[in-house]
């Protein structure tokens, strides 16, 4: 019960962030911390509790029990990591959100959108329900698209938020089928009993099917390549929502999914090559991107989709110290990298630009910032005594103790001088070279105290945990439990003595420097960057548009004449396989052609038929026509059906009467059409006549059970108290259908006098036409 | 029986498509006619034809003994027969006023009133 009480929490604030423009406005930024605040306070609190065993882990609550899809949330020590995540540093980012807001327009709607994927991403954080998850999942791809879009008004805002969403979204459907063939394979919706099914799943014939699901999900979320393109474009939200979303929640969600998954798909080989290959991919392209671009939150990411690669190829190699160095990596990542975006903010907002070369010598305008800029920095150097140094030395371990300690080792060293540079790059240039003589930043002052303190918090968090590290030993040791699915327990080391891990730092050190020394070069600082999967998204993105547009045009051509022969043509098709199916043919009853009575009837609604068709004149068409529904009357008649001929003897007459009425109104025949065309439409429509007469004759074989017209004459007289068992079907049986019948006509009644009774008014034409448009009364 | 019926019923379609595919409104209101006229026979055939008496109860008798034409059909059919005049009827005044607004009878001349602009 707990546990949804903390989801909850958010959804609560969500809703009541739109009345924040009640409150002052300097105390706005205090308000929006507390509910987030006091969230990770209860999960911290009650969360330990139950670890203890005094509160209870898991909660259920029925949603569609009959499809096995409940409000099931279930405590796993993972689930708890990313939720003191989610909730702290939400309360530091809402924090920062009142401040980079600070009263402008709309604010309340980006603090809702923030409380509304932070509830979100509780929410995949503690369900236990396949369907569940996958809900919550959307809800954040949507929350995701409703943020990046926030500067709506911008072309590229939309353009952006829209390649996020149908690419996360698209693997969400990935995801959902996935997981709807895995609760096929094995019967359950929950994960927690699905994690102790053991090797059934990776056992089971689809079993490859349902990992490409799931990794397609996984991949496209957590911006893994080649799906890592929408991340860098997703820097055009505000801020705080890259900062929270874009760096240390919600494209965490991948990997979660990765490590929440390991138990029930992991440990084979396309798992571990899949995820090993993928991730050691994303880590050196992020890097590279890193690298290339110049604007200061999307150099930021690129070494986020750099991290996230590290981060589940950590996961591929599949041992237990991979999964212990994976979860500390993720640790530190969400403390600098969280901290370095409000950085980035910061200095966007004071000077109003973002571009790398036109910012120097920051660090005296801009202490506070140039201070968690560069505590933020060391971390994400990897650099003692900082949080981002265990990581990477445990990294280094995790890599070393592989069965290609080469491979494992050299990518990962390599990406983290990588990451080096970037480091030195983005958080030391700016702020500690010479400023520029004449540059216009010599106006540039410090930002307010709500923006300085959240990040340099995150900052000195990286220093802290990184100096008293057995602090974070509980949680981390609960997350790795829930991937290796057994107890774990290993002490976390700042000082782990003179050993390889070691020597490799040392070399990052020195590695990390030659490069930024390189990266330096004009050459590349002058690059017009548009990465090359960019440019592949929008050809595929046209190239739907237009197969759509195409299609269209093609089928709604405006002309009804290829609507009918489209109609006609597939039904043609389709009877006709059916027809041919069902095989059989019913023995021809020609008794009527011996009664001359019905004879004359049939021969004479054909000639009617004939001359409706292809009179010249409107007047034999209008007489052809009501002789022809007289016949039809006749035939009711004659078979039993005395209700019916009168109903169309009725119905006819008045037809007739209108149609006299209308015809006199439009002017006469003229030949519209090609001779032509009127054979091939003659041809057409009498195909069309004879496969009715097919399938008329063909039905007769079908014995439909004659059982609801029995029971309705058994039921007529005793229970309706009525002999004429059509009018009783029709008003007591079938009330309901006659009461709509009404109501249609009455409509058709309504619509004709309101077409008929005003005079018709053409609507003034544009200004633009040169036609002067004709007055009428 | 049933195949004499099925050629009329054949017949009416046909004629009604060849309506239908013409320009003139006039020829499509007509061809709307005959198919509505061939869909109620269709549905009325499908009972199976007998030539005996409708279906009337008197108090002495118990209804599923008597060999009587199937009254289900022929209540669905009278239904569509009211909803076919609805129909005919408000075409009919759609296709005059449309005629007003168009200025013309030929349904090719149609096709531009929805366009924007």
């Amino acid at each position: 019960m707990w546990l949804v009480a903390v989801v909850i929490v958010p959804l609560v604030a969500a809703l009541g962030a739109g009345f924040i423009g009640r409150i002052p406005r300097s105390a706005r930024p205090g308000v929006l911390f507390l509910p987030a605040f006091l969230a990770w306070i209860g999960l911290l609190v009650c969360g330990i509790s139950a670890f203890q065993g005094n509160l209870p882990t898991a909660f259920s609550l029925a949603w569609f029990p009959q499809l096995e899809v409940n409000l099931d949330f279930n405590l796993t020590g993972l689930g708890w990591l990313l939720g003191l995540l989610i909730t702290g540093i939400g309360s530091l980012i809402l924090l920062y959100a009142g401040g980079y807001m600070g009263g402008a327009k709309q604010e309340a709607r980006l603090y809702a959108y923030l409380y509304l994927f932070m509830f979100a991403m509780l929410g995949l954080a503690f369900s236990d329900n396949l369907i569940l998850t996958f809900v919550f999942w959307e809800l954040t791809s949507v929350v995701s698209y409703l943020l990046i879009s926030f500067k709506h008004e911008y072309a590229e805002a939309r353009r952006n938020a829209l390649q996020g969403l149908l690419i996360t979204g698209l693997g969400g459907m990935a995801l959902m089928a996935g997981f709807i063939l895995l609760a096929s394979a094995t019967g359950t919706w929950r994960i927690s009993e699905l994690a102790l099914l053991g090797d059934q799943v990776v056992q089971h014939p689809h079993y490859i099917g349902i990992l490409t699901l799931v990794l397609l999900g996984a991949f496209t979320k957590s911006a893994q390549f080649p799906f890592h393109v929408w991340l860098p474009n997703a820097m055009s939200a505000p801020t705080p929502v890259s900062a929270y979303l874009h760096s240390a929640t919600m494209v965490k969600a991948g990997v979660f999914l990765l490590a929440l998954f390991t138990p029930i798909l992991g440990q084979t080989p396309a798992w571990t090559w899949t995820l090993s290959l993928v991730g050691g991919i994303t880590f050196l392209h992020g890097c590279i991107l890193g690298l290339l671009h110049q604007d200061l939150k999307k150099i930021l990411a690129g070494t986020t989709i750099a991290v996230l690669g590290m981060l589940v190829f950590l996961l591929g190699l599949g041992t237990d110290k991979a999964f212990h160095a994976a979860i500390l990596l993720l640790l530190a990542h969400a403390f600098y990298k969280a901290s370095l975006f409000m950085m980035a903010g910061n200095v966007d907002q004071a000077t109003g630009t973002r571009d790398l070369r036109r910012l120097q010598g920051l660090r005296r305008l801009m202490p506070w910032t140039a201070l968690t800029a560069g505590l933020a920095a060391f971390s994400k150097m990897g650099l003692p005594p900082f949080w981002g140094f265990i990581g990477k030395e445990y990294a280094y371990k995790a890599g070393l103790d592989t069965a290609v300690p080469i491979w494992g080792t050299g990518t990962l060293l390599l990406g983290s001088l990588l990451l080096f540079a970037i480091a030195v790059k983005v958080a030391i240039i700016p702020f500690w070279t010479k400023p520029a003589a004449t540059s216009a930043e010599s106006k540039v002052s410090e930002v307010k105290l709500t923006m300085r303190w959240p990040p340099l918090t995150l900052a000195m968090l990286g220093l802290l945990t990184g100096l008293a590290p057995s602090f974070l030993q509980f949680p981390v040791d609960k997350a790795v439990a829930t991937i290796t699915n057994a107890p774990f327990e290993a002490s976390i080391y700042l000082w782990q003595g003179f050993n390889l891990p070691l020597l490799l730092s040392g070399l990052t050190v020195l590695g990390g420097l030659a490069f930024f020394g390189l990266t330096r070069s004009p050459l590349l600082n002058r690059l017009a960057f548009k990465p090359l999967a960019d440019s592949i998204y929008d050809i595929c993105l046209k190239g739907v548009l237009d197969t759509a547009k195409h299609t269209t045009k093609t089928l709604q051509s405006g002309y009804l004449r290829n609507y009918l022969l489209i109609i006609l043509a597939s039904t043609f098709v389709l009877v006709f396989y059916k027809l041919y199916r069902f095989g059989g043919w019913p023995s021809l009853d020609w008794s009527g052609a011996g009664q001359p009575l019905i004879l004359g009837v049939l021969l004479l609604m054909v000639i009617a038929i004939w001359s409706a068709t292809t009179a010249h004149s409107r007047l034999v068409a209008l007489i052809s026509l009501g002789s022809l529904g007289y016949g039809v009357a006749l035939i009711f008649a004659f078979f039993g059906a005395p209700d019916l001929a009168i109903t169309q003897i009725l119905v006819e007459t008045l037809t007739v009467v209108l149609f006299a009425w209308v015809i006199a109104k439009l002017p006469d025949y003229h030949p519209l059409s090609s001779q032509r065309s009127r054979w091939i439409d003659a041809g057409i429509s009498l195909t069309a006549g004879a496969m009715l007469t097919v399938l008329v004759l063909k039905a007769q074989i079908i014995e439909l059970g004659p059982r609801i017209s029995e029971l309705m004459v058994d039921w007529s007289l005793p229970q309706a108290f009525g002999a004429n068992v059509v009018n009783v079907i029709l008003v007591d049986f079938r009330a309901l259908d006659t009461f709509g019948e009404v109501i249609v006509i009455a409509i058709a009644a309504l619509g004709v006098w309101a077409l008929l009774t005003r005079p018709y008014q053409p609507k003034p034409k544009p200004a633009s036409n040169p036609n002067p448009s004709k007055k009428e009364s | 029986m049933e195949t004499l019926i099925a050629i009329l019923i054949g017949t009416l379609f046909a004629g009604g498509i060849y309506c239908m595919l013409r320009r003139s409104i006039m020829k499509v209101v007509i061809g709307l006619m005959l198919l509505s006229q061939a869909a109620n026979l269709l549905v009325f055939t499908s009972g199976g034809l007998t030539a005996q008496g409708p279906v009337f109860l008197s108090s002495a008798e118990t209804g599923s003994t008597l060999a009587q034409a199937d009254p289900l059909p022929q209540a669905l059919v009278l239904t569509a027969i009211v909803i076919g005049f609805g129909v005919i009827i408000f075409s009919l005044s759609l296709l005059l006023k449309a005629h007003q607004a168009v200025g013309s009878d030929d349904i090719n001349a149609f096709n531009k009133t929805d366009q924007v602009s």
